[in-house]
């Protein structure tokens, strides 16, 4: 017996090596309790090993911690004190205005053709929904309906940026709790429907395509193609992504339970998008205020139950399956005619027309030099942007410039959320929830 | 706000001839209580004019009755072309009712201030700080009307009509040096 062990203890060179059975002693269990015991655990309910939990702690044992604005996972500049515990948070501040660029002043001094340029640079990863938001509003202003080909383009396009918002917020998300291998995946995806943009609008980001009076140009030769392998890649895509998260013990285990909002919270601060879809309320614009004709076409809004990160999560990834059942749909069905509305006071003329006709010269000078002038009035249009209730107020005075443009950002109301679901949770906690909120600066500052 | 309830439901049948108010029920119900709130129809939208006094209790009043989400607050300087300079707008959304309702009240041009909906609505604290922010008007019982967007040591707010584009002189860090 004594023989045996120390034969085992040290192994003599030139002797045959002895056998190891590897054991499970001494290791740490990585297990995933369903019974909201690591809820328990995260709220200080039940106190365990390193931290101490304590209500009656005396003020002076507070920290304050900056975190930003210059921080990698706080995408952008988004600047946080956080009130600390030990490791537990107390409280949050968020501090903005680090972007601040003042674009709702200049939507004052560019008329009501040139704003496009000025809002697609607020959300600068849904830049579709912006365009679509104005336009819209200057539509509703000016009284005019788009054609139906304009309107299925902007769905098209807008669903398919919902797509590519979502994939950059779950490869940041990953990233932010270490899944690196995720940050690579959502971005090699996203570059594919960025390539469709780019073939359809010219540009990446940032396109100015959806104008008021329809869309810029019809789409390119050979879009179905484009599209049909969209459709058809990704699939197989997101279920990589399951493997890569949901099938992952650690990424679940540091996603579910954590920043969880109740559905009260989330109605009372204004919360919209995925954030108030994942606590069960069941709100979406496209469903309640339709717009652009979104109504023709099937999709379903998915819902989470516990408002936390994991089921922001799941719901961004059912949202990008939601959106590319739409896409195929107006890939289908798609009507034949005009992408712009046939009104010379607002579309410019054909450029073979200019030749020709002295009207179409004047009209088209008129539009590029003065603009058009809008009615006087007021308007608010909302879209459902990838982070929430994106809405533009337009007031316009009768002359070719908006007397005030002002947007609803939604990432700058979701950030109200941040200091709920991040108060009496982990330090560690904290890049995960903030990515689950999904926050774009421009669109937070503007 | 139930005195008033009470003191405006003995006259509804002279008031329901003489204004507009509108068909739904829901908002219906909310403007016959607020005899001296005006409603309009906004390119198919419904406005509520609110009287600066009673913008809380108005509020109030659309929150109970089935208003529970803030979407916005802002504001609009309207200069001289109106006898009170600011007009400040808040957008007011319904789920349980697939509603939308606007609400707009005035400000005077000296000490603009309107009574903060933050008691009625947390959410509207963001969009109550960035109107004082960017119009400097002051929101009444608001827990931290400070700047949002600007400088903590910014002059002026920057959307009042007055305040000029490019008139901010730009100082280069190095120029005033003395080494």
């Amino acid at each position: 017996m004594s023989d045996d062990a120390k034969t085992l203890d040290v192994w003599v060179a030139g002797t045959e090596e002895p056998e190891l059975t590897p054991t499970d002693e001494g290791a740490q269990e990585i297990s995933i309790d369903e019974s909201g015991r690591r809820l328990d655990e995260q709220f200080g309910r039940v106190v365990e090993d390193d931290y101490v939990f304590d209500d009656e702690a005396e003020e002076d044992e507070r920290m304050i911690l900056n975190m930003g604005p210059q921080h990698p996972s706080t995408h952008g500049v988004l600047r946080l004190q956080i009130e600390l515990e030990g490791e537990i948070i107390r409280r949050t501040k968020p501090i903005i205005g680090y972007l601040h660029t003042g674009m709702e002043k200049t939507g004052e001094q560019l008329n009501f053709s040139q704003g496009g340029t000025n809002v697609t640079r607020m959300d600068y990863l849904a830049p579709f929904h912006n365009e679509l938001a104005y336009s819209l509003a200057v539509e509703r202003l000016l009284g005019i309906e788009v054609p139906p080909r304009a309107a299925a383009i902007r769905v098209l396009l807008s669903e398919l940026n919902r797509c590519s918002s979502h994939l950059v917020a779950l490869a940041t998300n990953g990233m932010d709790i270490g899944a690196i291998s995720m940050m690579m995946y959502g971005f090699r995806e996203r570059e594919q429907i960025l390539a469709f943009f780019e073939k359809t609008t010219g540009l990446r980001m940032n396109h100015n395509f959806i104008r008021p009076g329809g869309v810029a140009a019809d789409l390119p030769p050979g879009w179905k193609d484009d599209i049909a392998a969209i459709i058809e890649e990704f699939p197989r895509r997101l279920d990589q992504y399951d493997d890569l998260l949901e099938n992952n013990p650690i990424w679940v285990a540091r996603t579910k339970g954590v920043g969880v909002l109740s559905a009260e919270e989330a109605t009372a601060y204004g919360i919209t998008g995925p954030t108030l879809r994942s606590t069960g309320v069941e709100w979406d614009i496209r469903k309640a205020f339709p717009y652009s004709g979104i109504e023709q076409y099937e999709f379903e809004v998915p819902l989470g139950e516990h408002g936390d990160v994991y089921d922001r999560y799941r719901i961004r990834v059912e949202e990008i399956k939601q959106s590319l059942s739409i896409v195929e749909q107006v890939m289908d069905t798609i009507p034949k005619g005009d992408y712009r509305v046939d009104d010379r006071k607002v579309t410019p003329p054909p450029r073979a027309r200019i030749d020709e006709s002295m009207e179409a010269l004047i009209h088209h000078f008129k539009l590029f030099t003065e603009g058009y002038k809008v009615p006087a009035g007021e308007t608010y249009v909302a879209v459902e942007s990838p982070r929430g209730e994106l809405g533009c107020y337009l007031v316009s005075d009768g002359g070719a410039r908006p007397y005030r443009m002002h947007t609803r950002a939604p990432s700058f109301a979701n950030l109200q959320a941040l200091p709920i679901a991040m108060a009496d949770s982990l330090m560690a906690d904290t890049v995960a929830t903030i990515a689950s909120l999904d926050p774009v600066m421009g669109d937070v500052d503007r | 706000m139930t005195d008033d309830t009470g003191a405006v439901e003995t006259e509804e049948p002279v008031e329901v001839a003489e204004r507009p108010l509108p068909d739904i029920e829901v908002l219906k119900g909310l403007f016959e209580s607020f005899e001296d709130v005006a409603w309009e129809d906004s390119l198919g939208q419904d406005v509520a004019r609110v009287p600066n006094e009673r913008w809380l209790d108005f509020a109030t009043a659309a929150k109970e009755a089935g208003f529970e989400v803030c979407v916005d607050v802002t504001a609009v300087d309207w200069m001289r072309s109106r006898p009170d300079r600011f007009e400040v707008v808040a957008n007011l959304l319904s789920m349980r009712h697939r509603l939308r309702l606007r609400m707009s009240t005035t400000a005077p041009r000296l000490d603009p201030t309107v009574a903060s909906l933050v008691p009625v609505w947390p959410g509207a604290n963001f969009a109550e700080r960035e109107a004082y922010d960017m119009f400097g008007i002051t929101f009444d019982g608001h827990p931290d009307l400070t700047r949002i967007l600007m400088p903590d040591e910014w002059e002026g707010h920057p959307l009042r009509k007055d305040f000029g584009v490019g008139t901010v002189p730009v100082q280069f860090k190095e120029s005033h040096k003395v080494s």
